[in-house]
């Protein structure tokens, strides 16, 4: 199967091939709409395999990676640790290291400074140094984020409870902040604060500028009765539509979901620790336990390639099996 | 037709006396501690507070424990009780009821979960 898009008779980024694809690339995930604006796409495993480098009209490559949870040791995976180093040694293997990692939160389970210890020490041995982070609700359990602002937001500028924004080859990257001071009953929150930021940030920005969004909690209403949302997304979402190529990447679910609207691109990694269950097919979102020579099955990392000229950017998952 | 006597109403009400106190048991809530004052057990699973509402007296304690493998926390919305740290596997968390009233509380990491305390004289 090609890796570019051959027919695009719309303009939009998407052909059949590439629509198809796509839905290959959300593996057990679900694709809501397709309207346009989509990818091209080459696993990781795939690029290793030709032992090639990557496209070269490629103009940045990063990769994404989410839900470490170091700390935890239960059934779904006793040796998150280990999962994790498996995910760097995937990302030292390629060809061509991408530029920088984001992670999209739970580093830890419960927030303790030893795990967030053991997840420094591990990430020492990746090729890639920079880092961008946002935090998960399990790194902010008991300090409201201290901890872990103190420790990932050195290289950033950040505001408020730890959102930021930077640019690279062009791109605009946001980073937000969802998990905290979280309302009962309610769903992932921006607050009233970071929207208003949000709105200042990007409001001198050509629409052509391509913006990448990265949040920990999904920026769209995946399943709200299991919590996984954000109650004024919308409202953030809305400052953003403006722009030609969108691109939102959360973590939180431990599944790949892919939904395209316009040219708004939303998409959820893999966990290097464990899976948890597709939306609504069991009692609760808790971790999901599978036999063993499937974990590696379940988890992953994601890559994103940005192409000038390009509306969108290619999102790509492989796992560690 | 089964005539109650005295001795087989003795019989009946011994019965369903052991009963009832296995029926609280089983269903956490409340049970006698063993200087028997009543405790009240909030059992944490499956994303949810159970029982989700309960009613103590004043000065009683509330124990909450945490069954599933995701962390936890129970806090008061308004901050009118202290709040636990985020609570691990099998892990208690118990507090005094105070003041009379009624009390909202929620797991500051599941915002879905929510539970109520009804505080009596």
């Amino acid at each position: 199967m090609p890796d570019y898009i051959s027919h695009d008779h719309e303009h939009d980024g998407i052909d059949r091939r590439g629509f198809l694809q796509c839905m290959a690339w959300a593996g057990t995930g679900l694709l809501w709409t397709i309207s346009g604006g989509v990818l091209a796409s080459r696993t990781l495993a795939e690029i290793a395999k030709a032992g090639g480098s990557l496209p070269a009209a490629t103009d940045l490559s990063f990769l994404q990676i989410s839900d470490s949870h170091i700390g935890f040791n239960k059934e779904a995976n006793k040796d998150v640790t280990e999962t994790f180093k498996i995910a760097l040694d995937r990302i030292n293997a390629m060809p061509t290291p991408p530029a920088f990692l984001i992670h999209t939160g739970d580093i830890t389970q419960l927030s303790k400074p030893e795990e967030f210890d053991t997840f420094d020490q591990v990430l020492k041995s990746c090729r890639t140094k920079d880092v961008f982070y946002v935090p998960g609700e399990h790194d902010v359990l008991n300090d409201g984020g201290k901890l872990y602002r103190d420790r990932y937001l050195k290289s950033v500028e950040a505001k408020g409870s730890g959102w930021y924004s930077f640019n690279k080859n062009g791109v605009h990257f946001i980073g937000l902040v969802n998990v905290v001071n979280l309302q009962a009953g309610g769903l992932g929150q921006l607050g009233d604060e970071q929207l208003e930021w949000l709105e200042a940030d990007v409001k001198d920005l050509g629409s052509s500028t391509p913006i990448v969004v990265f949040a920990h909690i999904p920026l769209w209403a995946v399943y709200p009765q299991w919590g996984w949302g954000t109650s004024d997304s919308e409202q953030a979402l809305g400052y953003l539509k403006r722009f030609g190529s969108l691109t939102v990447l959360n973590g939180h679910i431990h599944q790949v979901l892919q939904k395209v609207e316009g040219n708004v691109t939303f998409h959820t990694a893999m966990s290097t620790a464990f899976p948890q269950p597709a939306p609504g097919t069991a009692p609760s979102p808790g971790p999901m336990k599978v036999p063993a020579e499937q974990l590696r099955s379940l988890l992953g990392l994601t890559n994103v390639q940005y192409k000038q000229g390009k509306s969108a950017l290619a999102v790509v998952d492989s796992n560690l099996s | 037709m089964i005539t109650l006597t005295p001795k087989n109403k003795m019989a009946a009400l011994l019965c369903s006396i052991v009963f009832l106190n296995l029926s609280l048991f089983a269903l956490g809530g409340e049970v006698k501690n063993a200087d028997n004052t009543k405790q009240n057990r909030i059992e944490i699973k499956d994303f949810a507070f159970n029982p989700q509402k309960i009613t103590v007296k004043s000065g009683e304690k509330i124990t909450w424990i945490n069954h599933d493998e995701e962390p936890h926390t129970v806090v008061s919305v308004g901050k009118k009780f202290q709040r636990s740290s985020g609570l691990d596997t099998d892990q208690e968390f118990s507090i005094i009821a105070g003041a009379p009233g009624t009390y909202e509380y929620f797991c500051s990491v599941h915002p879905k979960m929510t539970g109520t305390i009804v505080v009596e004289k």
